[in-house]
């Protein structure tokens, strides 16, 4: 496959770009879902072909062929896509320049123990069915459902720099959830987070998470939730499980530390940042105890690989250091125009996707403290476990939270279960109450499957590591 | 670029034909059973930001997915490799895996034959898709806001999808989209505009850029408000935003069926003034003719002067319910279940000037960002107001503030006695899940909850 992205990197060059480069991705994906103890459907999605990038002025051009038949298709490609970059000189800007990164042949694989597309179907399917049969059983439960999902991704990648790199990325993930029905609302718990938790690495994934055996408490925690209390309302200590922290790390720093977020690059839609690159190392983000890292290389976290989708090796990078704003996300594009090395931080949803600045692993170091010494000196206040809804502004300032379940905390012990627990606040106030926050026996490295950004849509795969945490004077209960 | 979808039509059989000799070869004596698309995609996107076209983006896709059921057990898949040899290995591996499998209880079979009407809504222009003329609509757009910094998209898709069953069902059409959708910002504030349409030929970039700047230089001094209940004008994007999520989580019959849904069939639950349809007749709609299960889409009332009628069917939940489908289905949809892909509230005879006129206090919203539901059978959701958000006082626009945050029920905030106007002014409006989805006007709401501001 090197031949062919040769040839499109080839075409896009000889129509005028000043730099081309080409991946041929082939992607093979499983998914098997059931509601109730039955079946609901097994899809498997093979993506394959050739996207091209070419360089010309202030605009990349991009051109995407699902046609791997023949080099003829791939040259098209290549041509094409200087083509539509050379269109943008009507309405051009300055011109832009990369990052120097070293110039690499390699390859490398994700390690993993087995391969999920060699496990029987049998067995895949006797987990959901199994998981969902016993959540569906529980007395109150209307609706249960379970999820396994897998990827099996080859990249091959050609620079005009000379890059020749050849990837093969394999991902595995799970996911249930019970959902209880009420007159006037319904009551969901999710394992192991809502929308299903993904790592790198192959079946071995599935069988420790073991959803069957954690089947019943979930369908009779949602059934619980129906007649609890509502969660209470003011401003209150604010517990996160890490799953929550994790999505929190996801809203309120990974996005907006994304360089092409801060340079405008995706103010239409996605949104800017509240972040400005003056600010960058005396910007005060959060407490002493946040340090959060951009790391590609933590083993089994969703967003390990060996290079990123322009070839630059994945890399761990500083972003918060003792609550200090240090560092960006960035490709070598963005890098360049803001003076900073590249971070290796560039991937795309597939071979017919532009390539863009994507979070890799963006976690909260741990701290000392544990779960259980959280609770154990609070006051008062509500522990929030597994997201249910997020919402936050374009700047990444203004962000609201829905949690499945909460606890309400007082006097160092949880007194009682709360229904409907949500929290809002603004980025860096809320990062500045950090006070406790756990170590590494629970800091896990969260996959977040479902990461949108990008006109057209792209669906990230990012990861963020946490432990818990607890955030003093948080308003808490917010209802409408 | 013309409609013509003959190359797929052939392939669509081909695939067929193919499912049934490879069924016969790997589950001989079984009853083998196959829905097929064949498609082509080509989507040309230009994207600007800091005023100038940053990325320039050409796609051609084609794809086959299809469905198997081996007696009753089924699988799916889709590939882009569509040779011969690779179609015969994602069969071969298909009806492996649907063997494998228990009984699927809710397989309708394959799509019967069934009369479909291609829609026909296809512009050979906006199919060509080139790059050049998309930046000229760029240009025209920036233009439009000197000394503005500008951001957005403009886009051309075109799609030819042919459909085919083992039961002889034969389907097959083409449909193309263009949309404008951009802001133009200040060092303070931005504002918004949006066209889609079926022909790039009907987009005035420069009108749309225009609207975006008059939005973003009037809400240059923005001052906060502390959030309160507000009555509320809202633009045709917040309106299409609530319509998304009512039609996704609520007029989805999967969803009703598992006891999710905000739905009552027969009940009054929305104001008399409020109409819903899902109307791929309407000529503005985008889109094929029939849905993902090759059904032909039909048109359906949704709610009807405020009393909830109807959802949206596949043919797996029209089997469970004895309904008929209504040509919802999606793809890969068999868990999500059925959609809405042509929404319209109907406008009404009201000018957005006069329905700010009627209002002594209260906001004028210009579009809702970053919406999620927070309970699901009330349809209580949370968002922020983004791109143009002002003050309405004694039936003038004036002062423009700062995004709100708001915590509301859709189905509430349309509730008997809650709409008091409806807009003349109904579009194709950009709700969250895409442009071309939904055609609605303004309106004028009696009560709408803000719970947060800039400090949170």
């Amino acid at each position: 496959m090197f031949e062919h992205a040769s040839k499109a990197v080839e075409a896009a060059l000889a129509a005028g770009a000043s730099y081309a480069d080409a991946r041929v991705v082939i992607r093979r994906g499983e998914r098997l879902s059931a509601q109730n103890g039955e079946l609901e459907g097994v899809g498997n999605e093979l993506d394959a072909g050739v996207g091209v990038r070419a360089l010309v002025g202030s605009s990349w051009g991009f051109a995407a062929s699902s046609d791997l038949g023949d080099d003829a298709a791939a040259v098209r490609a290549g041509a094409e896509a200087t083509a539509t970059a050379k269109a943008s000189a009507l309405v051009a800007g300055r011109g832009l320049e990369l990052s120097d990164v070293a110039v690499v042949e390699d390859a490398y694989e994700t390690p993993h123990r087995e391969n999920p597309f060699d496990v029987g179907l049998e067995e895949k399917v006797a987990v959901v069915v199994d998981a969902t049969a016993t959540m569906a059983a529980v007395d109150g439960i209307a609706v249960a459902t379970a999820q396994l999902m897998f990827w099996d991704t080859e990249k091959w990648f050609v620079s005009s720099q000379g890059h020749r790199i050849h990837q093969h990325l394999v991902e595995s993930g799970c996911g249930m959830d019970a959902t209880a029905v009420g007159e006037h609302e319904t009551q969901r718990r999710s394992y192991p987070q809502s929308f299903g938790h993904v790592e790198t690495g192959g079946y071995e994934v599935i069988r420790r998470f073991d959803l069957p055996r954690h089947a019943a408490r979930v369908a009779e925690e949602a059934v619980a939730l129906l007649d609890a209390p509502a969660c209470p309302s003011g401003e209150l200590d604010l517990i996160l499980e890490s799953s929550q922290l994790a999505l929190q790390i996801h809203e309120s720093v990974g996005h907006a530390i994304e360089l092409d977020r801060i340079l405008g690059w995706e103010a239409a839609f996605a949104g800017t940042s509240f972040l400005e690159l003056g600010q960058l190392g005396t910007l005060r983000y959060g407490s002493e105890l946040m340090n959060i890292t951009a790391d590609a290389t933590i083993p089994g976290a969703l967003a390990t690989f060996g290079y990123d989708d322009e070839g630059t090796p994945a890399q761990r990078v500083d972003i918060v250091r003792d609550g200090t704003w240090v560092g960006v996300l960035s490709g070598r594009d963005s890098a360049h125009l803001a003076g900073l090395p590249p971070g290796g931080m560039v991937r795309a949803d597939g071979f017919n996707r532009m390539p863009m600045v994507r979070m890799t692993n963006v976690g909260l170091e741990p701290g000392d403290s544990s779960l259980e010494e959280i609770v154990a000196e609070t006051k008062h206040g509500v522990l929030m476990a597994t997201n249910r809804s997020w919402s936050i502004d374009d700047k990444r300032l203004n962000f609201q939270f829905g949690c499945e379940i909460g606890w309400e905390v007082r006097d160092g012990k949880r007194v009682r279960l709360v229904r409907n627990p949500t929290y809002t606040g603004i980025t860096p106030t809320f990062w500045s109450r950090l006070d406790m926050l756990a170590g590494r026996d629970e800091w896990h490295p969260w996959g977040v499957p479902n990461c949108g950004k990008g006109q057209p849509m792209q669906v990230g795969h990012t990861g963020h590591p946490a432990s818990p945490a607890r955030f003093r004077g948080v308003r808490i209960g917010v209802t409408g | 670029m013309d409609p013509d979808t003959t190359t797929l039509e052939q392939l669509a059989d081909d695939v067929v034909a193919l499912i049934t000799e490879r069924g016969a070869a790997k589950a001989g004596g079984a009853t083998v059973e196959a829905n097929v698309r064949a498609s082509r995609s080509r989507h040309g996107l230009t994207r600007f930001a800091n005023s100038f076209i940053h990325q320039h983006v050409g796609e051609d896709t084609a794809t086959v997915a299809f469905t198997v059921a081996v007696d009753g057990r089924t699988a799916s898949s889709s590939t882009t490799r569509v040779d011969v040899a690779s179609l015969r290995e994602s069969i071969d591996a298909t009806i492996a895996s649907a063997v494998e499998q228990p009984v699927d209880p809710h397989w309708p079979g394959a799509t019967p034959p069934t009369g479909v009407a291609p829609r026909g809504a296809f512009d050979p222009a906006t199919a060509e898709g080139d790059p050049a003329r998309r930046a000229g609509g760029v240009r025209d757009f920036v233009d439009a806001g000197a000394g503005l910094t500008a951001a957005g998209y403009l886009d051309t898709e075109a799609s030819w999808e042919a459909f085919a069953s083992t039961a002889g069902h034969r389907a097959a059409d083409a449909s193309t989209r263009a949309t404008i959708d951009g802001i133009h910002q200040t060092a303070r504030s931005a504002g918004s505009g949006h066209a889609t349409s079926t022909r790039l030929g009907d987009l005035d970039a420069a009108a749309v850029g225009a609207r975006a700047a008059d939005l973003a230089r009037r809400s240059e001094d923005f001052v906060d408000v502390e959030p309160e209940a507000f009555e509320v004008v809202l633009a045709p994007e917040a309106v299409a935003t609530m319509l998304t999520f009512l039609a996704v989580y609520g007029f989805n019959a999967k969803a009703h069926l598992d006891g999710a849904s905000f739905a009552e069939l027969g009940r009054t639950q929305f104001d008399p003034a409020v109409t819903i349809l899902d109307d791929p007749t309407d000529p503005r709609a985008v889109g094929l003719g029939f849905d993902a299960e090759g059904s032909p889409r039909r048109g359906v009332t949704l709610v009807e002067d405020g009393v909830t009628r109807a959802l949206a069917h596949d043919r797996r939940t029209a089997g469970r319910t004895g309904a008929t489908t209504t040509g919802g289905a999606i793809p890969g949809g068999e868990a999500f279940g059925a959609v809405p892909l042509s929404l319209r509230m109907p406008g009404g005879s009201t000018s957005p000037a006069d329905l700010v006129a009627g209002v002594e206090r209260g906001l004028l919203v210009t579009t809702f960002n970053y919406v999620r539901v927070l309970e699901p059978k009330r349809q209580l959701t949370t968002g922020l107001t983004r791109n143009g958000t002002f003050l309405i006082e004694h039936g003038e626009i004036g002062q423009a503030v700062g995004n709100l945050r708001f915590t509301e029920s859709f189905v509430d905030a349309l509730g008997p006695g809650r709409v008091l106007g409806i807009g003349e002014d109904d579009r194709l409006a950009d709700g969250e899940f895409g442009p071309g989805m939904v055609t609605c006007p303004s309106l004028r709401l009696a009560r709408f909850a803000f719970t947060g501001g800039a400090s949170g």
